[in-house]
Parts: structure tokens; C-alpha cells; sequence
């Protein structure tokens, strides 16, 4: 085997190890010194809601995960596989529901459930199902992708269904990126806080809402601690097992660059893409335009006022509300921006060494994980007391908003490339060091080249979550001016029919930027492939 | 080929673009207001003036140009020995382009000192965050912990005691809950029960106008009001009933509200967007929301009228007052008090009611005539000891989820 060097896997896992460090681990461990007590402990520990609490907030992620995974395979097997003329905008309306903010997001779904389920835990399920869609498409469909097609070809002409096809052949060798995005999900699903109180009955509780009462309602900074450390305990074994599963069932493949997309052919065919594509278009679809409706409809009928007088300055004679929809939606681009930069580079690096490393690797993997599992306000307040004297004082610095949301962007990098890394296939590497490569060159040509489109992937989500990143933006003291979710919260928290229905349009604003930002990182994703350059794995890929 | 080539490159362009936008935006936060304030340019108002004498006396000269320069500054506040004290505020308090914001400008344009606004999250995270920063706070001045949060905010020391001038126009009710000068009351308005006037007109009922009539069957099924453990208003909602029917009674209240069909939601949002008939189409014609939402439903309506679509149940309101004071630990703890005296005198406090929607604590600022014509704020209104709500508050929340969600 042709090994790196251990001083250059080492280079490559410093920054981003420092980066977690400092950002997260730092604050974090901070925060915990200061709130925790054994009085806390005991109090916390021994109150029956607190497992109540944990217990619900489990299985209710359990069965969103399961859920959103079964369902999205379909949406990510056409995806991957099939051109159709909607594709781009199928996936960027996905995406756009992602990131959309849980309030109109959650009261559009609401709106379109039957009564008689509105406020159960089946709504909560629905609405992290819809939400998270995007994830595993995104992140199974980066993979799926570099599939070579001719196995699953060759077992067709053998006479496999395309169930069997399916279940033998292409599960087993995706599963990798199906364990990492259902981890994603569960995450999510397990720390959910906005879907929770919007869709939920009242007084649903899950531990993240319980840490945001108790921290900032209550002032029990000590209690919300304890259940910090309990969410992470739970957390942290379903890392464990997922990062281990992930490496067990990833093997090296003759992965393609990119496996031509075809359109389908044949009538079952064509049946089952317009049949998922038309499926999916209504379930993301649906709460888009209600939204959208919505910013036009006022108590007494219907307007566009809320549209023609966005962004004007004056509302009435001498009113204004300070919210400018350009302002806010070029606050969210900046931060989308810087955020994404941060992101791709510290994920990038941090898929190259993990891939490389050992043990080490794993540890980094996890580590890198964490954030997305930790509350928000435990982030947010351990930064405030983190970084509050010379040399560090950088409370209330404007790029702590990016560098927060790089924090939640990183995993998701790092899932959408790693599963493809870890299955370029050794003998590439081997096989240049033969023909006298030294270690750095042979990866640097083998396996390098691969990065790049998942990257490419991994950056269009980090974008988006920037775009649409609410909790840790609200929890950050900020004076960089209003971000669009925070803009929408804003003009939603306020008494007047026109500011409704400008809150709605902001929304509608947001999810077109956002379906505009995923579609342009997915051009420059078909154009990310190293031309002109000998592209390894196409010898033994398909034809 | 081409057309994926080109397009390629438009994209590569604008995220370009985009970076060369994001660093070229260090600072976009005040831009706008500052232009607005040069744009008024103009001295301040006669009753901004009185107001603000203590500023006028330590402040440099007002001349005209002076003030020009200054707001011409305010986005930049980094050259020369201008110095700058940071509002540490909760999140609707607007960040720029709004007559407040103009205000401050003029309060800069004064006395030289630049005023930075720091959105801190909702009244109970900033208060969260000041309690874990208390003595090294993350600004000078702290706008807007209310009558709820107060006692916790005296016991956690995060103000400096302060006896701000102009306090003579603030009416006693209000100075009697901080007797030490803990904090100066800034504003204050009432949580109370919305009704839909047009709903009740249609079906020829009576509003109800007191709290036993909201159990009456008549009544049955008519209210949303928000989950004190999560919402503001919903917490009001709860100490007015308690205010009502004593630390023992409330509870067989609540009872028979449950009996009658009330509906807990977990915001205001929801409630008065989702639930209410007025403004969410919902089946609810009653909501509990603040006595000035009717004039914002005057000044927002569209298309625009001049009656207002909601009325308050008076007897319903719990009073809120909200207070602003100096960060303990302030390295400039000499212009976060002349920042102080601002806040309370007529030229900033005449701007509160149509940006916050709540009454100004300064009596001597004339209220708009929507707020004249619509707003409520009742004489004697509901209220308990910042203390007793402080003690009381876990437990009660605690027994009111058992009793009401449980």
C-alpha cells in the first residue's frame, strides 16, 4: 500500500482540527465549567419530565429519520441517475424547503395538512420528512452518481428486476452515503426546535427546546448544561456506530467521474421518473406556493401591495419599519458567501485527512459532527464567554455569524465527499507509485481529482444552510445588520396585515434566492470535473 | 458546449461578485440611516432640545455643520476621538432606517458619542446573556428588560444603579418598581385580550369585558392565548389571571377556561396569525395580544382605513414596563449615562410609540392620534410585585403546564 506521510496527513488535519478547537470545543467545554453544578445535576437528573423529554425527543428523530430516508430514495435514485428537463429546479426547490425558516415553512405545512393531524406527532414526522428530503438527496445522490452504471447494466441483462438491481447491487454500494445522510437527518430530526414548536401540539418539548426555556426563559443556565450533555451522550453513540458503519461498508469501487445521466426510456421507465418527479414537485412544491400566496392575501381580500411597497422607505407618511428586503437579502449573501468559502476549505481538508488517517480520522470525523448535535444556545452563549477579554475579544464581531454557520456547513461537506473518496480505488494509487510517483504525487493525481464535484455539492448545501441559518444567527449577538429569516421573524412578530403579507413575500424572496444559489453551484458543479487531464477510473468504469 | 461554457462563466462571475461584495461590506449596518439623519439635517426640535440639556451642556457645540459632519460619520465612528457606546437591545428593535434610529443620530450629532445597536435575541436571551457577562458586559447601555425579568435582573447585578435626569416626567407607578435606581422605566403598554369587532358585529354578540365572562359558555371555544412557558404576552396573560384571582384561585380559573374550550398555542405569531379570525383567517375570534395592536392594525392595513378591525377587553390588561440602564463593568460608563438621559427625554421618547408600539414612560411627549384614537392602556391597570413574579415564576409555569397541557 502507498502510503502518505504522516507529516502531510498530519498538515492536512491541522486546520481543521484548530478551526473545531477553537470555535467549538473551546466555548463549549468554557460553557460547561461555568453552568455546571451537582446541584444542577441531581435537580435535572431527577425531574421525571427530563426523561419524558429525552425519551420523546428519540423516537420521534428514529422515526423521522427512517422515514425521510425510505421516502427520499426514490427522488434521489431519479435524481442521480435520469436527465429530465426539471431536474436543476427539482433540486433547488428541495433545498429552498431545507433552508426555508421553520415559522412560514411550518405554518405552510400546517396549512396543507388535514385538521384532524394538525399538532400530532404525525406532523412533526411530515414536516421533518419534507424538510430533510434535501439532505439525502444531496448527499445519496453524490454518490450514487460517480456509481459506475455497467453493474447495474450487467445484472438487467441477466434478468434482475429493477428491485433486485436495487437491493443487490446499487444499495449495498451507496449504503455508505445512506448511513451518512440518515445520520444527518437524525441529528436534525433530534435536535429540532422550530418544526417542534410550530407544528407540535403546545407544550411538545424536545431536549433542544427544553435547553432554549430553561437557558433563556427560566435563567437556568445550570439545567440547560446537564441536558447539553445528555442530548451529546445520545448524539455521540449514534456518531460512534454511524462513523464505524460508514467505514465497514464503504469499499473502493471503479468509480466513474461522473456517470452519464440518460433519459429514460421505455414506458415503466419513463413511468417511474414522471411519477417521482411530479410526486416530489407537490410535496416541496406545495408549501412554496402557499407561502407565496400568502403575500398576497390580506384580511379583506387580495393585494400586491405588500409586494409593490417592499423595500420602500416610508410605509405611511413618516413610518418605516427599517426592514429593506435588498439590504437583508445582500446580508445573507455575504454571510452565504463567507460561510460557504470557510466551509468547503475546512471540509475539504478535513475529508482529504480523514480519508488518509487512521484512527485519528475518525475522532475528526466525529469531532467535526458535533456542532450539528449541540444546541444552539449552548454554541452561542459559550462563544460570549469564551471570547470576551484581548486576545480573543470578538463578541459581537460580524463574522462569528459565518464562522457559526460554517460550524453547522462543515458535516455536510464532509459527508457529501467522503463516502467518495474512501471508494477510489487503491490500485490507482498503487498503480502510479509503480510507475514511480511519489506518495503525495500518486494522491494528488488519483484521488484528488475526485473531490472536487462532491465538493461542489457539499458548497451548494453550505450555501443554502447559510442562507436559511436562523438559530445560531438569533443566539450570536449581532450588529451586522438583518439576514433574511431573521428579517421575516422580525416583520412576523409584528401586528399588521401589511407586514404579514411583506413577511410572506420576504419568504417567497428567500426561496427563489435559494433555488437561484442551488442551481448556479449546480452548473459550476458539471464544469468541476479536471478537464484535459487523463480521468482516472473511466478505464474501468463504464464505456 | 457553449451554452454550459457560458453559463459557467456567469456563474463563476457571480460568485465572484459576490465575494468582491461581501468584502466590501465590512460595515453595512448604519450607512442608510446615517444619509437619512443628514437628509433632516435640521436642529433638533424645540421639546428634543429641553430634554436634552445635560447632553447640550457637556456636549460640543450644535452649529449646524457640526451636525453634518457627525452623521456624515456615524457609519464609519472610526476616525478621530469620536468615542462610541454600544445598545445592547432585543431583536424588534429596528437595526437602521427607521425614525428611531434618526434619533439616536441626532443624539450622536449632540455630544459626539456614536451609538452602535447589538441585537441580542428575544427579552429572555439578552437577559440570559447580560447574567453570564454581568461586570463584563457586551456593550454600555441595555434597552428593554421588561417588569417580568426585572428582579432577576437587579439580583444578577448586571445594571449599574443609575438616577437618570429627565426622571420627573416619568410617572410614579412606574419609578416605584425601581426605588434604588436599579434601572430607568423607558415604556411600558399592556398584554390584553383582542377581539375581531366585525365577527361579534356579525353574529350580534356582545364582547366580553371581563375575565369571568371569557369562562361564560356563551364565550365557549372564542380564545387563543400563548403557552406562558414559551411566549411573553402568554406569561402576561397567566399574571393577569393570578392578578385576578389570587395565588390560589387561578388555578380553578384556568380550569374552567379549558372547560370553555381555550386554545394554547406556543406564539404570538400563531396565535394572531394562524388562529385569530381578523388576522389569520382562523376559527378564533379572541386573542390575547397588546392594547396598541389596534392602531398597528390601523397604520398597517391594507388596503388603508381609519377604524380599527380589533378591539381590547380592558379588563384584561396586564401591564408591561420595560427598562434601560448601564451595563455594569461599561469602559464608558460617563457617555452610556448621557445615553441613558436620551432615552428618556422627548426627543427619542416621542418616537417609541409608532416604532415599538408601546406608550412612552416620559409623560410629556404628545401621543400620535392613532394611538389617541385606538391604543388602550388602561388607568389602573393589572400588575404584580417584579419580585413576586420572579419567585413565582418557575413554579407557576410548572403547575399551569400540569394543570392546562399536562
Amino acid at each position: 500500500m502507498n502510503r502518505l506521510p504522516r507529516w502531510f496527513v498530519a498538515a492536512l488535519t491541522v486546520g481543521p482540527a484548530a478551526g473545531l478547537a477553537v470555535f467549538f470545543l473551546w466555548p463549549f467545554v468554557t460553557l460547561l465549567a461555568e453552568a455546571l453544578s451537582g446541584e444542577a445535576i441531581s435537580a435535572t437528573l431527577g425531574r421525571d419530565a427530563t426523561w419524558d423529554i429525552v425519551w420523546f425527543t428519540t423516537w420521534q428523530a428514529v422515526v423521522s429519520t427512517v422515514s425521510t430516508v425510505l421516502i427520499a430514495m426514490a427522488p434521489a435514485y431519479v435524481v442521480a441517475r435520469f436527465d429530465f428537463r426539471t431536474r436543476r429546479l427539482l433540486v433547488g426547490l428541495l433545498t429552498a424547503v431545507f433552508v426555508l425558516p421553520t415559522v412560514v415553512m411550518g405554518a405552510a405545512i400546517l396549512a396543507l395538512l388535514p385538521e384532524s393531524l394538525d399538532r400530532t406527532v404525525f406532523a412533526i414526522v411530515a414536516a421533518h420528512v419534507v424538510f430533510n428530503l434535501a439532505v439525502v438527496v444531496r448527499l445519496v445522490g453524490a454518490m450514487w452518481e460517480h456509481l459506475p452504471t455497467d453493474m447495474e447494466a450487467a445484472a438487467a441483462t441477466l434478468g434482475a428486476s429493477r428491485w433486485q438491481v436495487f437491493t443487490q447491487i446499487s444499495l449495498p454500494l451507496i449504503r455508505p452515503s445512506v448511513i451518512a445522510a440518515a445520520t444527518v437527518v437524525f441529528l436534525f430530526s433530534f435536535t429540532s426546535f422550530g418544526v417542534i414548536r410550530v407544528v407540535g401540539a403546545t407544550g411538545t418539548r424536545t431536549v433542544e427546546v427544553e435547553i432554549w426555556r430553561r437557558a433563556t426563559q427560566l435563567g437556568d443556565i445550570g439545567g440547560a448544561a446537564v441536558l447539553t450533555m445528555l442530548q451529546l451522550l445520545v448524539l455521540g453513540v449514534g456518531l460512534v456506530w454511524s462513523t464505524a458503519a460508514q467505514r465497514r461498508h464503504s469499499r473502493a469501487l471503479g468509480l466513474t467521474l461522473r456517470s452519464p445521466l440518460r433519459r429514460p426510456s421505455g414506458r415503466g421507465e419513463r413511468r417511474l421518473v414522471t411519477g417521482v418527479v411530479v410526486a416530489t414537485f407537490v410535496v416541496a412544491g406545495a408549501p412554496l406556493v402557499a407561502l407565496a400566496v400568502r403575500s398576497f392575501s390580506t384580511p379583506t381580500g387580495w393585494s400586491t401591495t405588500a409586494w409593490t411597497d417592499l423595500g420602500r422607505t416610508e410605509i405611511r407618511p413618516g413610518i418605516r419599519v427599517g426592514v429593506d428586503p435588498w439590504n437583508a437579502i445582500g446580508n445573507s449573501l455575504t454571510n452565504a458567501v463567507w460561510a460557504t468559502l470557510l466551509a468547503v476549505a475546512v471540509g475539504g481538508l478535513a475529508t482529504l485527512a480523514i480519508a488518509a488517517a487512521g484512527r485519528s480520522g475518525r475522532v475528526l470525523d466525529a469531532g467535526l459532527m458535533l456542532p450539528l448535535g449541540t444546541s444552539a444556545v449552548t454554541i452561542g452563549f459559550g462563544m460570549l464567554i469564551t471570547f470576551d477579554a484581548p486576545p480573543v475579544d470578538w463578541r459581537a464581531s460580524w463574522w462569528l455569524v459565518p464562522v457559526g454557520h460554517a460550524l453547522i456547513a462543515v458535516p455536510f461537506v464532509v459527508r457529501a465527499t467522503l463516502g467518495v473518496l474512501r471508494s477510489v480505488d487503491p490500485d490507482l494509487s498503487t498503480a502510479a507509485a509503480t510507475l514511480g510517483a511519489p506518495p503525495v504525487r500518486a494522491w494528488r493525481e488519483t484521488v484528488v481529482p475526485y473531490l472536487w464535484r462532491p465538493l461542489a455539492a457539499g458548497a451548494g448545501l453550505a450555501a443554502a444552510i447559510s442562507l436559511g441559518e436562523f438559530g445560531a444567527t438569533s443566539f450570536l449577538s449581532r450588529s451586522g445588520g438583518e439576514t433574511m429569516p431573521i428579517a421575516i421573524e422580525r416583520l412576523l412578530g409584528r401586528t399588521g396585515s401589511l407586514l404579514q403579507a411583506q413577511g410572506f413575500a420576504l419568504a417567497t424572496m428567500l426561496a427563489v434566492t435559494t433555488i437561484v444559489a442551488v442551481a448556479l453551484t449546480d452548473r459550476l458543479q458539471s464544469g468541476a470535473a479536471p478537464a484535459g487531464r487523463p480521468q482516472p477510473g473511466r478505464d474501468r468504469g463504464s464505456s | 458546449m457553449i451554452v454550459t461554457n457560458r453559463l459557467r462563466i456567469l456563474a463563476t462571475g457571480t460568485v465572484l461578485a459576490l465575494v468582491v461584495a461581501a468584502c466590501g461590506s465590512d460595515d453595512p449596518t448604519t450607512t442608510e440611516g446615517g444619509g437619512g439623519t443628514v437628509a433632516t439635517g435640521e436642529p433638533p426640535a424645540p421639546d428634543a432640545t429641553d430634554a436634552t440639556d445635560t447632553m447640550s451642556d457637556t456636549g460640543p457645540d450644535t452649529g449646524p455643520d457640526t451636525i453634518g459632519d457627525t452623521t456624515a460619520d456615524t457609519s464609519t465612528g472610526d476616525d478621530g476621538p469620536v468615542s462610541g457606546v454600544t445598545l445592547v437591545t432585543y431583536d424588534s428593535f429596528p437595526e437602521a432606517d427607521t425614525s428611531l434610529n434618526e434619533a439616536l443620530g441626532r443624539f450622536t450629532a449632540d455630544t459626539g458619542i456614536d451609538v452602535d445597536i447589538l441585537v441580542a435575541g428575544d427579552t429572555g436571551t439578552m437577559l440570559a446573556k447580560a447574567a453570564l457577562t454581568a461586570g463584563n458586559p457586551e456593550g454600555d447601555v441595555m434597552w428593554g428588560i421588561d417588569n417580568t425579568f426585572l428582579s432577576r435582573a437587579v439580583e444578577e447585578e448586571i445594571f449599574e444603579p443609575y438616577q437618570a435626569s429627565g426622571l420627573e416626567n416619568v410617572p410614579s407607578e412606574l419609578t416605584d418598581l425601581v426605588p434604588d435606581a436599579a434601572a430607568t422605566p423607558v415604556d411600558y403598554g399592556d398584554v390584553c385580550v383582542n377581539y375581531d369587532i366585525g365577527w361579534f358585529d356579525e353574529r350580534g354578540l356582545e364582547p366580553p369585558t371581563s375575565f369571568d365572562d371569557l369562562v361564560d359558555p356563551a364565550y365557549a371555544g372564542m380564545l387563543v392565548v400563548q403557552n406562558p412557558a414559551t411566549s411573553s404576552p402568554g406569561l402576561a396573560f397567566l399574571l393577569a389571571t393570578i392578578d385576578e384571582y389570587g395565588a390560589d384561585g387561578w388555578q380553578q380559573y384556568w380550569q374552567a377556561l379549558g372547560d370553555n374550550g381555550v386554545e394554547v398555542v406556543e406564539s404570538w405569531t400563531q396565535a394572531y396569525y394562524e388562529r385569530f379570525t381578523w388576522a389569520g383567517g382562523g376559527p378564533t375570534p379572541m386573542v390575547v395580544s397588546y392594547g396598541t395592536s389596534p392602531p398597528a392594525e390601523v397604520i398597517f392595513a391594507d388596503p388603508p382605513r381609519d377604524d380599527a378591525p380589533t378591539g381590547v377587553v380592558e379588563s384584561t390588561c396586564f401591564r408591561q414596563v420595560e427598562f434601560a440602564g448601564v451595563l455594569r463593568g461599561t469602559d464608558a460608563p460617563e457617555e452610556a449615562r448621557q445615553l441613558v438621559d436620551f432615552l428618556l427625554s422627548a426627543g427619542f421618547q416621542q418616537e417609541l410609540p409608532l416604532n415599538l408600539f408601546v406608550y412612552p414612560a416620559n409623560s410629556s411627549v404628545d401621543l400620535p392620534q392613532e394611538f389617541v384614537d385606538f391604543a388602550v392602556a388602561p388607568d389602573e391597570p393589572r400588575t404584580l410585585d417584579p419580585e413576586v413574579i420572579d419567585e413565582n415564576r418557575a413554579a407557576w409555569i410548572d403547575e399551569w403546564t400540569e394543570l392546562v397541557l399536562g
